[in-house]
C-alpha cells in the first residue's frame, strides 16, 4: 500500500473488508516473481509439501529427543501424587516439614526452544496425570497479584470449559471466581475441593474422559516455565502462600532454568527454599539437538532440497555463535527453502524422483533455455562431443532427455555420497585432535566446498589412521559396516563386500601373524650384548635404524594401508563436491549473502549506509556520487550526518546550523557570490532541526548539560 | 495437674488443655492471657509480638484463641496482595461468608470501617474480638495509612476489638514517620537447647522408647543447635534422620542403652546432613533414598544443586560475558593499559586515585553504558564481528539469564548501563573454553 508521505515509518492502514485467503497470497507472490504462473504453482506445491515434511520430521525429533528427560518428569510428578494420594499416617511424615515437590528442569540457555518442550509436557501430564497443569511466564507476572490471578484463571478457566458439554447449571456460578476479589488460594482451595469431590461422586462418567489412570486426587501442576525471570520477591512471596496450602491442595511446581541449578539458590533464600523439595532434571544440551537435527535433515537422501556449504555455514554459526536455538536453525531452513523455490524457476525438478522425471518432461522452451545457462550445465555440455554438443544447444527434446539422465545421476550421487561421508566421520571422529571436525557437519561443509582429499586436514587424518592399532581400527571399520549396509545403492554394496573381504583378512591375521613375530623378535637385539665403542654404537645404532626404516612391514601393516587406500579411494569417487555434478542448482541453495541478510541483520548498518549512501536505499539518479565524495542534494539528515562527522565529541549547533545552510544553498544553486548566499532563513533552520532530532532519535546525539549550545556526540570516529 | 497458665474468667479444664498445648512457652501464655483479660472485658486495641522464626508466636496466640474459643480472624499478611483481601478475610470470619459482599472493589480503610460498623451494629460483640495479623511486617508495604488505623481500630469501629500483629521484626522498624497509637510490646525468646529438647522429645516415635528418641535428639542438638534453632526445621531433620540412628539397634548390633556407640553410627551421618539436606544442596526425598541406598553399596554420594554451575552459552555472549566482566570490575580509566597497543607504561600506584586502590573485586561490580561494554568487546573477541541484531539481543538475553543487570531507568534508550553479575570463578571457566586469559587483564590481579 502506498501512502503520499515522504518520510519513511509506520503508518497504520485498517483492513479491506474482504479478506483474501493467505495460501494464495503466498502464490501470487510466487507468481509475481516468475514468468509461468502454472510452473509457480507447482513450485509452491512442491515448497509446502518439503516444509511439511521437515516441519512433522523436526517435531517428530523434538518429542524422540525429549522422551527421556519428560518420562523422568512424568515418573517424578506421579510419584508426587500418589504420595499426597497416600497421606502417609506413619510418625516419619507426621514429623516431615510438609514440602512442595518441585522438579528443576534445566534446558539450557536456548529460551526460544523451551516452548516446544513446555508444550509437550503439559500435553503429556494432562493426559496422563493430572487435568490441571498451569503454565506462567515471568513476563506476564510481575507482581504477585498477577501471578496468583493468572495462576487461578488458568486453572478455573480451563475446567469451565471442560465442565460446559456434559452438565449442569451449577456450574455456571464459577466465572464468579474469576473476579479479583477472590483472588487468592483459598478460593482455589474450595474450587478445587468442589472439583474433586464430583470426580468422586461421579466417576464413571469422568473415567471415560480421563486416563484410567488419573486419581481422585489430581495434583495441581504450575510451570514456571523461566525461573531467572521472575521477580525473586514475586515468586518468594508465592512459594510462602503456596507452602500455608500444602495440606490442602496437592501443588507442585516445575521450574524451567536456563542457567544452572545455583539460580534457585540465588533467587530464594533458605526460608524459601526450605519449603521446597527439589529434584534436578538436565535435558539433552542443544549442541547435541543440532547434531541430531543436521544428521536426520540436512543428511537425509530422500529431501530433494540441499544446502550449499556456505548456507549451511552461516545457519550453524548463527546457531553455535549468537543463539543456541535449534528453532531458530529450522527456521532458517525454512526461509534458505522458500527463497530457493522463489528465486530459482528450475526448483520445479527439486521433488522426488518421479516428479522430477515427470516435470523435465513438460519444462517449456523457456526452462530448457535456462537449464543451458546453468554453469554446471555448460560445463557438462562442453565436455560431450562436438556432435552431441550442438544438438544439446538447439534440440530441446534431446536437453529434457539428458536432464532426466542428469537428475537420476544427482540422486545416484547423493545416495553414495552420504554412506560415505558417514564412514569418514566414523574413521575420523575419534582421532586426536579432530583433525576432519568432531561432528558430521564439519566434514560434511568441507566436503561440499572443496575436494576434501585435496586438504591438509585429510591428509593428516589419514596419517593418525595409518598408525592407528588394530582393534581400534576394527572396531571403527565394523562400524562402517554397519552404515554400508544399510544403504540400498549398488556401489555401496560393492564397497560393502569388500570392506567384510578386508575385515575377514584381519581375522586371518590373528593366527598368522603370531607366529612370525616370534621369528623375528629374536634378531635384532643380539649385536648390543657385545662391549662396544661410543663411536661402534653409534655406528650399529645407525645402522638399525636404517633397517627399521626399509623393514619389511608385518602383514597387519600391508593390510591397514591397503584398507586405508580403500578407503581413500572411495572418499575420492564418492565425496566430489556438488557444483561439479551437474543440474546441482536445481536442488542446491547457494545465496548465503540474502540469508545473512534476513537471519542476522545489521540494523547499524543498515543507518550507516543509508546515512552516508542515501542512494543505496533511494535509488536517485541526482544522489550517484563518486566514492568519498558526496552530493550536497542529499535528504537533510544525510547532510547533518555527514557534517556532525567531522566533529568531536560537543559538537557547536550553531557552527553546525552555519555549515548545513551553507551547503544547501550550494544545492540551491544560489550564487556564491550573492548577499544572502549561505544565510540562514527560517526555512532551513527549521529544515536543520527536524534532521538534528531526528538524529537524536536514531541515537547519533543527545542533548547535553556540559555547556551551552551544545549537544553530544555518540558515536565515535571521523570521516 | 495445675494450671500454669492462669486467668480468670475461663474454665479450668480449658487452661489446662491450653498449658497442655504450650510447652516451653507458659510465661508468655500468660502474660498474653492477662494481657486480653476476661473474654467481656475490652483489652488493649492493639498488641506486637515478635519473636525469631519458629519461637512459638502462631502457636501460642492460636492455641489461646482456639482453646477458650474467643471470636477471631487469623490473616497472614503475606496473602494479601491488597488491603481488600485483609479487609475481607476478616468479615468473613467475624460476620459470616456473606459479609464480604457489602464491600466494593478495591476497597479502602474506610470502608471496611464503615462496613464493619454497619455489621456490628446487627450482631454486637459479647467477647472481644481478636484480629490476629501474621507476618505483619507486610502491612508496611501496604497503604501507608494501613497500619495506624489497624492500631486503633477498637476506638475507629466503636467495637470491642483487639488487633494483634505478629512479626519476626522489632517494633521500631514499624514505627510510621506521622505517629500512631503504640501498642503493647511482647517479646518471644529463642527457645534455649533444654527447650528445644522438651518440645522434641514430646513427639517421639511411637516404636521407641522416650528415652532413646531423647537421646537422638541431644545428638541432633549438638551437631545442628550451632547453626539451626528453627523448631520446625529441627523437627524436619529428626524425621529424616531418625530411621539412620535405628539402623543398628534394627541390625541387633548395639543395645539401646549403649548410646555412645550410636553416637559414632549417626555423627558423621548428621554432619553431611548439614552440608547436604540442611542446605536443600539435596532433596529431603533424594537423601532418604540415599540412606535406603546407602546399605547396599557406600559412597553413593548425590551431587548438589550447586555442583552444577557450568553453563552453556554461545560464542559470542561468552565474550560480551567477559567483557561485561571486565568492564565492571575494572576501572574505566586503565582500559587504554588493557586494549591499546601502544598506552605506553602506566604505574599502578600513582596512576589511581586513592580510593581506587583498594581492590575492586572487594567493592563488587561497577555499573557500566553499553558503549564501554561493545567497545571492549570488539577488542577481546579475535574475529571481527559485524554489530548484528543478534549481538545486542544477545546483551539482553543476559540481563534475563541474570548474568548481567541492568542498573537505573533513565535514558534507557541512548545510554543503557549495566552491571556484571557473576562471580570470578564462573568467568574464569566461561573464558576457558574460549581459551581467553582473563586474569591477565584484571586490573585487580596485576
Amino acid at each position: 500500500m502506498a501512502t503520499s508521505s515522504v518520510s519513511k515509518g509506520c503508518f497504520v492502514f485498517k483492513p479491506s473488508s474482504k479478506k483474501r485467503k493467505k495460501n494464495s497470497d503466498v502464490v501470487d507472490y510466487f507468481i509475481e516473481g516468475s514468468d509461468d504462473g502454472e510452473m509457480a504453482r507447482i513450485r509452491v506445491n512442491i515448497c509446502q509439501r518439503l516444509w511439511d515434511m521437515t516441519k512433522s520430521e523436526t517435531e517428530m525429533l523434538q518429542d524422540e529427543l525429549n522422551k527421556k528427560i519428560l518420562d523422568s518428569l512424568l515418573e517424578f510428578i506421579k510419584k508426587c501424587a500418589s504420595s499426597f494420594q497416600s497421606q502417609m499416617n506413619d510418625w516419619a511424615s507426621l514429623m516431615r516439614a510438609s514440602e512442595i515437590p518441585t522438579a528443576a528442569l534445566v534446558l539450557g540457555v536456548n529460551v526460544p526452544d523451551h516452548d516446544m518442550t513446555f508444550q509437550s509436557l503439559s500435553v503429556l501430564l494432562q493426559q496422563s496425570v493430572t487435568p490441571f497443569v498451569v503454565s506462567v511466564q515471568a513476563k506476564e507476572c510481575t507482581a504477585l497479584k498477577h501471578l496468583m490471578q493468572k495462576v487461578l484463571e488458568r486453572l478455573i478457566g480451563v475446567d469451565v470449559a471442560v465442565d460446559d458439554d456434559d452438565e449442569d447449571g451449577g456450574q455456571r456460578s464459577a466465572p464468579v471466581h474469576q473476579k479479583r476479589v477472590h483472588c487468592s488460594l483459598s478460593s482455589l482451595c474450595d474450587w478445587y475441593s468442589s472439583v474433586t469431590k464430583k470426580y468422586e461422586t461421579s466417576p464413571g462418567k469422568k473415567r471415560t474422559s480421563m486416563a484410567k489412570d488419573m486419581i481422585s486426587k489430581p495434583p495441581i501442576v504450575i510451570i514456571f516455565k523461566d525461573l531467572e525471570a521472575f521477580n525473586p520477591r514475586v515468586l518468594q512471596d508465592f512459594i510462602v502462600i503456596c507452602s500455608r496450602y500444602i495440606q490442602k491442595l496437592p501443588l507442585m511446581f516445575i521450574f524451567g532454568i536456563a542457567t544452572s541449578p545455583s539460580t534457585i539458590q540465588h533467587m530464594l533464600p533458605h526460608s524459601v527454599s526450605s519449603l521446597l523439595c527439589i529434584e534436578l532434571f538436565q535435558s539433552l544440551s542443544c549442541t547435541q539437538h543440532l547434531a541430531t537435527v543436521v544428521d536426520k535433515l540436512v543428511l537425509n537422501t530422500e529431501f530433494p532440497f540441499k544446502l550449499s556449504g556456505k548456507v549451511l555455514q552461516v545457519l550453524v554459526s548463527i546457531f553455535l555463535y549468537h543463539d543456541f536455538s535449534v528453532r531458530n536453525f529450522i527456521k532458517g531452513l525454512q526461509l534458505a527453502l522458500v527463497e530457493h523455490f522463489h528465486s530459482q524457476p528450475l526448483s520445479v525438478l527439486c521433488c522426488p524422483k518421479k516428479e522430477a522425471l515427470d516435470h523435465a518432461q513438460k519444462l517449456s522452451h523457456q526452462e530448457v533455455e535456462r537449464i543451458r545457462q546453468l554453469p554446471s550445465f555448460m560445463r557438462y555440455v562442453e565436455n560431450q562431443e562436438p556432435q552431441k554438443q550442438v544438438e544439446l544447444l538447439t534440440n530441446d527434446g534431446c536437453v529434457k532427455e539428458v536432464c532426466k539422465i542428469l537428475m537420476k545421476a544427482l540422486r545416484k550421487y547423493h545416495k553414495n555420497y552420504y554412506p560415505i561421508l558417514r564412514c569418514l566421520h566414523t574413521l575420523t571422529s575419534s582421532l586426536p585432535k579432530y583433525p576432519l571436525g568432531k561432528q558430521i557437519r564439519e566434514i560434511h561443509i568441507s566436503c561440499l566446498e572443496k575436494n576434501v582429499w585435496e586438504t591438509e586436514e585429510y591428509d593428516s587424518a589419514m596419517q593418525l589412521l595409518k598408525l592407528m592399532a588394530k582393534d581400534e581400527l576394527v572396531a571403527l571399520l565394523q562400524k562402517c559396516v554397519v552404515i554400508l549396509s544399510s544403504s540400498k545403492s549398488k556401489k555401496m554394496k560393492a564397497a560393502l563386500g569388500q570392506l567384510q573381504n578386508y575385515l575377514a583378512k584381519f581375522d586371518q591375521l590373528d593366527t598368522l601373524s603370531a607366529e612370525e613375530v616370534m621369528q623375528e623378535a629374536v634378531s635384532p637385539e643380539k649385536d648390543l650384548q657385545k662391549k662396544t665403542d661410543l663411536f661402534q654404537l653409534q655406528k650399529t645404532l645407525l645402522e638399525r635404524k636404517e633397517t627399521r626404516r626399509t623393514k619389511k612391514m608385518t602383514p597387519f601393516e600391508v593390510l591397514r594401508n591397503q584398507i586405508l587406500e580403500f578407503v581413500d579411494s572411495l572418499v575420492r569417487a564418492h565425496l566430489v563436491p556438488p557444483e561439479s555434478q551437474p543440474l546441482n542448482e536445481v536442488c542446491y541453495y547457494g545465496s548465503s549473502g540474502v540469508l545473512r541478510r534476513h537471519l542476522n541483520a545489521t540494523p547499524r548498518t543498515s543507518i550507516q549506509t543509508a546515512l552516508s549512501h542515501p542512494y543505496y536505499y533511494l535509488q536517485h539518479e541526482g544522489l550517484k556520487t563518486d566514492s568519498g565524495t558526496f552530493s550536497n542534494a542529499a535528504p537533510d539528515i544525510c547532510i547533518v550526518h555527514k557534517l556532525h562527522l567531522e566533529c568531536g565529541r560537543l559538537i557547536n549547533l550553531f557552527d553546525w546550523l552555519e555549515a548545513y545552510s551553507t551547503v544547501v544553498s550550494a544545492a540551491e544553486g544560489k550564487d556564491p557570490d550573492s548577499s544572502d548566499y549561505g544565510k540562514v532563513d527560517e526555512l532551513k533552520h527549521a529544515r536543520f532541526i527536524q534532521a538534528v532530532s531526528e538524529l537524536e532519535f536514531l541515537g547519533f546525539v543527545k542533548s547535553t548539560k556540559m555547556k551551552t549550545d551544545h549537544v553530544a556526540r555518540l558515536t565515535w570516529g571521523g570521516c | 495437674m495445675p494450671a500454669l497458665v492462669e486467668q480468670p474468667g475461663y474454665a479450668h479444664e480449658r487452661l489446662c488443655a491450653l498449658t497442655e498445648r504450650v510447652p516451653c512457652r507458659e510465661t508468655q501464655a500468660s502474660t498474653l492471657l492477662a494481657l486480653l483479660g476476661e473474654p467481656g472485658h475490652y483489652s488493649y486495641p492493639s498488641i506486637f509480638i515478635y519473636g525469631h522464626r519458629a519461637s512459638g508466636k502462631s502457636h501460642v496466640t492460636e492455641s489461646i484463641l482456639q482453646e477458650l474459643e474467643l471470636p477471631h480472624a487469623i490473616v497472614s499478611c503475606v496473602e494479601c496482595v491488597s488491603a481488600g483481601l485483609l479487609f475481607e478475610q476478616t468479615l468473613v470470619a467475624f460476620f459470616g461468608p456473606e459479609a464480604p459482599s457489602l464491600l466494593p472493589r478495591s476497597s479502602s480503610l474506610s470502608d471496611f470501617v464503615r462496613i464493619y460498623k454497619q455489621l456490628c451494629a446487627q450482631t454486637p460483640a459479647c467477647q472481644t474480638r481478636y484480629i490476629v495479623l501474621d507476618r505483619a511486617e507486610r502491612l508496611r508495604d501496604m497503604e501507608a495509612n494501613l497500619l495506624p488505623g489497624l492500631l486503633r481500630l477498637q476506638e475507629l469501629v466503636d467495637d470491642n476489638v483487639t488487633v494483634i500483629l505478629l512479626t519476626e521484626i522489632v517494633w521500631d522498624k514499624f514505627r510510621p514517620n506521622t505517629g500512631c497509637l503504640e501498642p503493647l510490646l511482647l517479646h518471644f525468646p529463642d527457645y534455649s537447647k533444654a527447650e528445644l529438647q522438651e518440645i522434641l522429645v514430646r513427639d517421639y516415635h511411637p516404636a521407641y522408647s522416650p528415652d532413646l528418641y531423647g537421646s537422638f535428639v541431644s545428638i541432633l542438638l549438638g551437631v545442628f543447635y550451632s547453626v539451626c534453632r528453627d523448631l520446625r526445621e529441627l523437627k524436619h531433620l529428626a524425621a529424616l534422620n531418625f530411621s539412620k540412628f535405628c539402623e543398628p539397634l534394627e541390625r541387633e548390633e548395639v543395645k539401646e542403652s549403649e548410646t555412645h556407640k550410636l553416637w559414632r553410627n549417626i555423627e558423621p551421618h548428621l554432619k553431611k546432613a548439614m552440608q547436604t539436606v540442611y542446605l536443600r544442596e539435596v532433596s529431603s526425598v533424594q537423601w532418604e533414598q540415599q540412606q535406603q541406598q546407602m546399605e547396599d553399596r557406600e559412597a553413593g554420594t548425590l551431587k548438589g544443586l550447586s555442583a552444577y554451575a557450568h553453563v552453556e552459552l554461545p560464542y559470542y555472549s561468552k565474550f560480551l560475558l567477559i567483557a561485561a566482566y571486565l568492564a565492571s570490575f575494572n576501572p574505566a580509566r586503565t582500559d587504554r593499559r588493557f586494549f591499546l597497543k601502544h598506552h605506553g607504561k602506566i604505574k599502578k600506584t600513582n596512576f589511581l586515585k586513592k580510593h581506587e586502590k583498594t581492590s575492586n573485586h572487594l567493592l563488587g561490580p561497577k555499573p557500566f553504558p553499553l558503549d564501554r561494554l561493545l567497545a571492549i568487546f570488539y577488542s577481546v573477541v579475535d574475529s571481527r564481528v559485524a554489530p548484528t541484531a543478534s549481538i545486542f539481543s544477545q546483551i539482553s538475553s543476559l540481563v534475563t539469564l541474570q548474568l548481567l543487570t541492568q542498573v537505573g531507568h533513565d535514558d534507557q534508550l541512548d545510554a543503557p548501563k549495566y552491571k556484571c553479575a557473576v562471580a570470578l570463578d564462573f568467568i574464569q571457566a566461561v573464558s576457558r573454553t574460549v581459551s581467553f586469559d582473563i586474569v591477565k587483564y584484571l586490573y585487580d590481579f596485576l
